[in-house]
């Protein structure tokens, strides 16, 4: 990687397995500071563990990651609750409570957080829903609003403790395209204005390739290409390839390994 | 044949052993988890209001229901030997001693403990404690603490209330719907129930009772897998392993506490 800023977070010779099933092997990866790096691949290739095993969900099975030099599985539970008030993260599906209105979505962190008062929270809550263009809507519930709404105050609510690194499980899964441009727009602009470091978790190429600054691909576990969008635009490797132009076969196949067709139907070799 | 029956055996012990290892630890954990609280009894104190409104309906209707039929039986059986001067001790007697923490434990396992597995189990399907862990907030902390505290207040409460009303049921068939006399009901009532044998024990139960219904139904909800058919699986493993263990508890409780 041709970045010449520090790394915020390293991944190095990752190996992650759930029992006998390797999900992640031999993995290195580094995210620069400030930046926007985007983690692609096809369903189970192993991307969100990734974010999980940086967010100290998993640990791995051997090798480390590192968030600001902090090696994320050596610590114990008081300092990786300490080390994630300075991560946000937007789930797949926004995870909001839904037992809270949007406002009290967003004001959950600051409040078991910080000793802020209600009058500072308020206007910092606000000033986060008016990042992300819904100020009007903070006294309606999840329940109350539209899936794309949802994903933005998650937003919200990912940046309001102003974390030095967003992760993005899945930004665009599931939206129209004005709101996933939307949403594309403001994770690059609320990075750059927070001075954040951005991992962005999506197989949606259009989007990902407008806002970030580098990207990995990841195969069955193993990173199989890397660069920025220009040069995964331009690259010949045939997984890239693939998966940039949705070619329906290719490395990765279209149908599920096992018995052929006519095994399955019995006209295979005549006995 | 020998073999895989001992084999089945043994992967049996092992997963027994293993999940009783994860609930003692996870008891622990809320245990050590309850600290943080005295400096947030708000956490505690809306969830004591949840818990206890979500079951005091059903908890009073049944109190007076148990009651009524308990002023019926015990005039039945007591006339018999013309003893109908004790129903007033024979209805106080048994709701302060069995019925009033069994039937209220039985009953709040069935309201409150069922909704709060499955208010635990949709929360963590829809990674509502996941975004909490990421945001550096413990959900044992935040969430299954608070939770387990207010069902333990709540349901000795939620007993003395079943019982309260299961005597005015008793009262009202007995004295004003047969004719027993009103000054025996009370004063046999007032000499024969002990504060502490009779209404410490009974107190002492329900707390018990609390203590085991809502680390049941918090686990459950907590280890419930999340999809809808383990977290549908989860609440009603809440009502029968509560059930079963309201009856053993109950059972052993009594004999230590009622044994000459």
């Amino acid at each position: 990687m041709s970045i010449i800023v520090p790394n915020l977070v390293e991944i190095r010779d990752l190996h992650f397995a759930y029992g006998p099933r390797s999900i992640l092997s031999g993995l290195r990866m580094d995210f620069p500071r400030g930046k926007v790096v985007a983690v692609m691949g096809g369903s189970g290739s192993g991307k969100t563990t990734v974010l999980r095993l940086i967010g100290g969900q998993l640990r791995p099975v051997s090798g480390s990651v590192s968030v600001d030099g902090q090696i994320v599985h050596k610590l114990n539970s008081r300092e990786l609750y300490q080390m994630r008030r300075t991560m946000g993260m937007l789930f797949q599906h926004g995870a909001l409570f839904t037992d809270l209105t949007a406002f009290d979505n967003v004001a959950f962190p600051l409040r078991e957080n910080t000793d802020l008062p209600e009058e500072l929270i308020r206007d910092l809550v606000l000033m986060k829903l008016h990042a992300v263009g819904l100020r009007n809507a903070a006294r309606l519930k999840p329940a109350e609003i539209s899936g794309g709404m949802g994903r933005r105050v998650a937003l919200a609510r990912a940046i309001a403790l102003d974390p030095q690194l967003i992760m993005y499980d899945e930004p665009f899964a599931g939206l129209d395209p004005i709101s996933m441009g939307v949403t594309a727009n403001l994770i690059r602009n609320l990075n750059d204005a927070l001075g954040s470091t951005s991992i962005l978790v999506t197989h949606d190429v259009h989007e990902c390739f407008a806002i970030a600054d580098y990207v990995y691909f990841l195969s069955a576990g193993k990173i199989v290409a890397g660069g920025t969008p220009d040069e995964m635009l331009a690259s010949t490797h045939p997984y890239v390839k693939q998966f940039v132009n949705a070619e329906a076969d290719g490395p990765v196949p279209f149908h599920y390994p096992g018995k052929s067709l006519a095994d399955d139907l019995g006209l295979g070799v005549a006995r | 044949m020998i073999l895989d029956l001992l084999a089945s055996i043994g992967i049996w012990l092992r997963h027994s052993v293993a999940n009783l290892g994860f609930a003692v630890r996870a008891f622990l954990k809320i245990l050590s988890a309850s600290g943080s609280l005295l400096r947030r009894p708000r956490l505690v104190t809306e969830q004591l209001h949840f818990i206890g409104n979500r079951s005091l309906l059903i908890i009073t209707v049944s109190g007076l229901f148990v009651g009524m039929v308990l002023g019926l039986q015990g005039y039945y059986t007591l006339n018999k030997y013309g003893s109908e001067q004790a129903l007033g001790l024979l209805v106080a007697l048994s709701l302060t001693r069995e019925l009033g923490p069994v039937v209220t434990a039985l009953l709040f396992a069935g309201r409150a403990g069922t909704s709060l597995t499955a208010e635990i189990g949709l929360m963590k399907a829809g990674e509502q404690l996941s975004a909490m862990e990421m945001m550096g907030v413990n959900p044992i902390h935040r969430v299954l603490a608070p939770r387990f505290w207010a069902g333990v207040i709540a349901m000795p409460i939620l007993a003395a209330i079943f019982t309260a009303v299961g005597i005015i049921g008793g009262y009202l068939v007995g004295v004003q719907l047969i004719g027993v006399d009103e000054g025996a009901f009370w004063s046999q009532m007032q000499n024969g129930v002990d504060i502490w044998k009779d209404i410490a024990n009974g107190v002492f139960k329900s707390v018990v009772f609390g203590i085991a219904v809502m680390f049941i139904a918090l686990f459950q909800g907590y280890q419930a897998q999340p999809t809808p058919e383990d977290v549908a699986g989860a609440t009603t493993r809440t009502v029968v392993i509560s059930s079963l263990m309201i009856w053993w508890l109950d059972f052993m409780m009594t004999a230590l506490m009622f044994s000459k």
